[in-house]
């Protein structure tokens, strides 16, 4: 083929990879002008980066059109990116995290003494990889996508050099997650094996053929399945492969912390729904046993593990285990028992990432806000008081959390609701009652940190300093925790847009 | 000609060899070097799939792995040398300030 008929031949798909090009050109442009700027300078980086953005989602935006009926989906590259809803809706969560992390990192890397204009550069080129996890349609795609996102942010969560207990977070990220890229890609090579192609419709086919031919289990299947399975519940945190989360998220800056939390494991999320939605899904009544143990595992170890937790970070980071946990229940619920698509299972997850991102990320913007010269401000005793020394954050911090355990009126009340009616519905309801259980412990282990914050006396009565960005931050989650929890159908009708359809469903 | 289960034999061992020496061994540059042990064993699979099938897609993405392996011992490093400055170890038991 000739390199005319290559460009030709692609020439409008270059529109549809937008979004990331602005994030890619902004990012470059940071790392540029960052040279020229003093260092009490450098907020502009976040500016530059907010810019990047905004672009990006502009650019989203206009792509909406090319992605739901009756244009679209719209594949590109030579099918190897696809734009359809579940894209644009990820993209948009992705960016609304990013744009979220970057107004509560300025006053916080500051504090750090840590300002360079590379931290935001590398945001946005996790944000890049995100994207392309979410829009991949070629395990080649997915596999860069992945690794752009996880390079990014291993250099992230490193960032504080002088600090050691980010170097050991940065260490056994990058250890733990290079680990999981390996075993990943060994599932993605078999899965080439099957089908002798990269593109996801073709393994699927591949597999499907296989899965008729041959009754029971497919050895070569079943060992891409576990393989690919292991790779992504180790970047989601689930319980086996959660070992490595306390440890990055106490150690990381907190507002990496809250980004590697909430966009990075959406992220993963977006992957495993695209491979097990078209690739694995003629073997779907197996990896939803495997779904099922994980999503068990880590309700249980996410939540017992949190309840003896003294570091805020720490216990924040086997809550997100369980939030993780309930989440995969939510995949549980979306095949019914005769191996059929059951919406309503993807529509809650959706909405459950979807507000997740928002008041976890609003629990670490107010542990930022703890943190000041020769503070670390990241023990629950920080809290102690902090109704006395600034009122809105403990008001904050209640809703974040009331939402955190699943308490009227918040989002995350309606995400678990969701989650045990789409169970019950698909006759899981031992897993459902579970779930309902697990709230309980849950609501003890949040509210140590409340009554920390509204019972205790603090020793010191230092007031903390709260920026204009961190406010329009806060201020932004606990609107969108508040009115989903209130006014769920706007958001309803978003999940459900983002719905990915399997083929042949 | 060698038949294909032989390779993939050969790639089995190797990701095996990886995995356990990610698990076991306590040095960090060894444990990288298992990573790659992993991701060649990915190279090889690629390789014996894409003349099996005839397709050059396999070997496009071993291309690519190749590269990711690199920028990740490239990164890899970078995080080692940060922290052997301040801890003088490169030994994962030691890395014990937060619990392991």
């Amino acid at each position: 083929m000739h390199w005319q008929n290559i460009f030709e031949q692609t020439r409008g798909d270059f529109f549809l990879v937008l979004p990331e090009a602005m994030l890619i050109f902004f990012g470059l442009a940071i790392l540029l002008s960052d040279f020229l700027l003093t260092k009490q300078q450098k907020a502009w980086n976040a500016l530059t980066a907010m810019l990047g953005v905004v672009f990006s989602g502009g650019s989203l935006y206009m792509l909406r059109a090319y992605a739901a009926a009756p244009y679209g989906p719209t594949p590109g590259f030579y099918n190897s990116i696809v734009v359809d809803p579940f894209f644009i809706f990820f993209g948009f969560l992705f960016l609304a995290s990013t744009a979220l992390v970057i107004l509560i990192s300025v006053r916080y890397m500051e504090i750090e003494d840590e300002q360079h204009g590379e931290y935001y550069a590398l945001m946005l080129f996790a944000t890049v990889g995100m994207m392309f996890l979410a829009c991949g349609n070629d395990l080649v795609v997915l596999f860069l996508g992945l690794e752009t996102m996880a390079l990014s942010f291993y250099v992230l969560s490193g960032f504080l050099r002088r600090d050691r207990r980010s170097n050991e977070a940065a260490m056994k990220y990058m250890l733990m997650g290079a680990f999981s890229s390996g075993i990943l890609a060994y599932g993605f090579s078999i899965l080439y094996g099957l089908a002798g192609s990269t593109n996801l419709q073709v393994i699927e086919g591949a597999i499907s053929r296989r899965h008729l031919e041959v009754p029971g289990t497919d050895l070569l299947t079943f060992l891409a399945l576990g393989t690919v399975a292991a790779g992504i519940f180790f970047k989601i945190a689930g319980v086996p492969f959660h070992q490595w989360a306390p440890d990055v998220y106490e150690g990381a800056p907190t507002a990496i912390t809250a980004f590697v939390s909430g966009a990075s494991k959406a992220a993963s999320f977006a992957l495993l729904l695209r491979l097990f939605l078209t690739v694995f899904w003629p073997v779907n009544l197996d990896w939803v046993r495997i779904m099922e143990a994980v999503g068990v595992l880590s309700l249980t170890v996410g939540t017992l593990a949190a309840i003896t937790q003294t570091n805020i970070k720490r216990l924040l980071a086997y809550s997100s285990i369980a939030q993780v946990g309930y989440i995969l229940l939510g995949f549980v619920a979306a095949v019914n028992p005769d191996g059929t698509l059951h919406e309503r299972g993807l529509q809650a997850m959706a909405f459950y990432l979807f507000v997740y991102v928002f008041f976890n990320t609003g629990a670490f913007a107010v542990v930022i806000l703890l943190r000041r010269k020769g503070i670390i401000g990241d023990e629950i005793d920080d809290l102690n008081g902090l109704i006395e020394r600034s009122p809105g954050a403990a008001v904050l911090m209640l809703i974040f959390l009331l939402s955190l355990a699943g308490i009227p009126p918040t989002a995350g009340f309606v995400a678990k609701l969701l989650i045990f009616w789409a169970l019950i519905e698909t006759h899981h309801t031992v897993l459902a009652v579970l779930g309902v259980l697990y709230i309980l412990p849950a609501v003890y282990y949040y509210f140590r940190m409340v009554a920390a914050m509204w019972v205790r006396e603090s020793s010191d009565k230092v007031q903390p300093v709260i920026s204009w960005a961190q406010k329009f931050a806060l201020g932004a989650m606990v609107i969108v925790t508040l009115a989903a929890g209130m006014f769920p159908e706007q958001f309803l009708r978003l999940a459900t847009y983002s719905i990915l359809t399997p083929f042949g469903q | 000609m060698i038949p294909v289960d032989d390779y993939l034999f050969l790639s089995l061992a190797l990701f095996t060899i990886g995995v356990i020496g990610v698990l076991t061994r306590r040095n960090v540059i060894i444990m990288l070097m298992s990573i790659e042990l992993i991701l060649n064993a990915v190279n090889i699979n690629l390789m014996v799939f894409s003349r099996m099938w005839g397709t050059v897609d396999g070997q496009v993405f071993a291309i690519f792995i190749i590269t990711d392996a690199a920028a990740e011992a490239a990164v890899g490093l970078g995080i080692i040398l940060a922290f052997f400055h301040n801890r003088e170890t490169v030994l994962a038991d030691e890395m014990d300030i937060m619990k392991w």
